[in-house]
């Protein structure tokens, strides 16, 4: 049977230098579509994406997913944030419920904590530069 | 010792100058001692990266053919309305415009997506805007519609021209009345819960330069990523303020008027943003060199968070209704510490201005004097200080008598 489901991957820094979505391909013979993008060698990175195949190659790719690291989100709803857009002035932190963000002591770069996120939308209408969006 | 600004550009031509932040300046003072400190050092940089709502552009666009005269006319850029009150093609875009047809607190808190500082950014990001304008034609300016995109390459010129930047000093914003306020200085929770501030502090330009000894019209600057200069003294320019014993006003005190060539600014110094409930304007990135001209001027340099102070204002009612009333004063070292006590209450508190962009800016500008790219200039006139009598006025309303 075939299945096709849009997911969230999150990459630790460690392996954005692999290439996991050939390899989802190559070896499962699987098909994707790129919903969102935002991966840089050293950084995490994100990837939302659809991935169509069958069921049987389905779960053996995300198992190979998670096996390699990456935490996978169904993408119901998801809150990221634009690096390029953010300006670190840190208006987002009283206002965030579950303290998601934080201030790095030393440099006073604004730090987003995905696992704390509980994607309540706060944070996106009360950033100045609109930073933060969220998605379906 | 004392040094002069052409000494100090002598060394930068010569790549001997010693050049340090307003961050870095305080452990070197305190390691070498003020003397030392101030015979060694000859720049200190600033900056400061947050919203200033007074900011705008002027904008000559070219003339098309055949002419249209735009004063008197209405012109918007991306739907956004901009002042034609001068002559044929001159306009001015001010950063808080806000389309027609956005709905406004309409639909409380409103959402201001785009306005007019979002028009800025675009501009020197390099994309095309739509122009659609409309005038009552004239025999020499006949013209009556223009519709087109516009580059910011293509037309002769893009000023930036701010009137009011680089507040020195300004107020702790909270809330406490029992309902959210969505102000200018951010969402305010009610009853006291959250705190928002916005100077870099010990790295803010006027307050390394408490009493305006350096920083005065015709100092050049980094604006917006590129060069700027500092024009006037800026509107309400308040340098009677309240100060501490160390000359650092305890109160928004003195600001800039600050113009530059748009055309060589960039655009992540410049940040179209959007304040829920409030509306649209634009973060600016400053950064102003500081000549360690004697040791005095370094004395002022060497400010610590720890040392500079701010009131603490309630948005709910002291300020909307114009009372003088302060909750208080915190340094800016409790307020980034992440907690201010208040009222008996610990109050987590945010910044609105971003000290790693303002700590970028001063590096930067650092860089770029001591690769010998940026010569000081000499103040043509001082900024007023507290004996030009200056104050800052309220409006007294008077009734129209017709």
């Amino acid at each position: 049977m075939d299945v096709s489901r849009r997911i969230v991957l999150h990459f630790p820094s460690s392996i954005t230098g692999q290439p996991v979505v050939y390899r989802l391909v190559r070896d499962f013979d699987l098909t994707f579509n790129i919903i969102k993008a935002s991966v840089s060698p050293g950084e995490e990175g994100l990837l939302i994406m659809e991935l169509s195949g069958i069921e049987e190659n389905y779960d053996k790719g995300i198992q190979y997913l998670t096996e390699a690291g990456v935490k996978i989100q169904s993408l119901s709803q998801d809150v990221v944030r634009d690096e390029v857009r953010c300006t670190h002035c840190g208006a987002c932190i009283t206002i965030c419920p579950t303290s998601a963000f934080s201030l790095e002591p030393k440099t006073r770069r604004v730090l987003f904590s995905h696992d704390k996120c509980v994607v309540c939308g706060l944070c996106v209408k009360a950033c100045p530069p609109r930073a933060m969006r969220l998605y379906f | 010792m004392s040094k002069t600004i052409a000494e100090i550009n002598e060394k930068i031509k010569s790549g001997k100058v010693v050049v340090v932040t307003a961050e870095e300046v305080i452990g070197l003072a305190k390691e070498k001692g003020i003397s030392r400190a101030a015979e060694e050092i000859d720049v200190v940089t600033t900056g400061t990266f947050g919203p200033m709502c007074s900011s705008g552009v002027f904008l000559n666009i070219g003339h098309p053919r055949p002419r249209i005269k735009l004063g008197g006319g209405k012109v918007y850029l991306n739907d956004v309305p901009v002042y034609t009150g001068l002559a044929a093609v001159d306009v001015f875009l001010g950063a808080n415009a806000l389309p027609e047809d956005d709905p406004r607190n309409k639909f409380y808190p409103g959402e201001f997506n785009y306005g007019g500082g979002h028009v800025i950014e675009d501009l020197v990001a390099g994309k095309d805007v739509r122009l659609i304008a409309t005038a009552y034609g004239t025999d020499c300016y006949p013209r009556k519609k223009l519709e087109t995109l516009i580059n910011i390459r293509d037309i002769n010129e893009a000023i930036l021209f701010n009137i009011r930047n680089a507040y020195q000093n300004y107020n702790v914003a909270v809330n406490l009345s029992d309902r959210t306020l969505y102000t200018y200085m951010g969402v305010l929770k009610p009853n006291l819960r959250n705190a928002n501030y916005s100077t870099a502090g010990q790295l803010s330009p006027l307050l390394n330069d408490p009493y305006y000894k350096t920083i005065g019209i015709g100092t050049k600057i980094f604006l917006g990523g590129g060069i700027g200069y500092v024009a006037w003294h800026g509107t309400q320019h308040n340098p009677a303020a309240l100060r501490g014993d160390n000359g650092v006003p305890r109160r928004g005190a003195g600001t800039l008027a600050v113009i530059g060539d748009l055309k060589q600014m960039k655009s992540e110094w410049l940040v179209g943003i959007s304040m829920l409930g409030y509306g649209c304007t634009l973060t600016v990135g400053i950064g102003v060199p500081i000549p360690i001209l004697s040791e005095e001027i370094l004395q002022y340099t060497r400010v610590s968070d720890a040392e500079i102070f701010a009131p603490v204002v309630d948005y709910s009612e002291a300020y909307p209704q114009r009372e003088p009333d302060i909750l208080g004063e915190v340094s800016y070292a409790e307020l980034k510490s992440g907690r201010i006590k208040m009222e008996g209450k610990d109050v987590p508190t945010a910044s609105l201005s971003s000290y790693p962009k303002a700590l970028e800016i001063a590096n930067i500008l650092k860089s770029w004097i001591e690769k010998g790219e940026f010569l000081l200039t000499e103040p043509v006139a001082p900024l007023p200080g507290a004996e030009s009598g200056i104050t800052l006025k309220p409006l007294i309303e008077r009734p129209i008598e017709e």
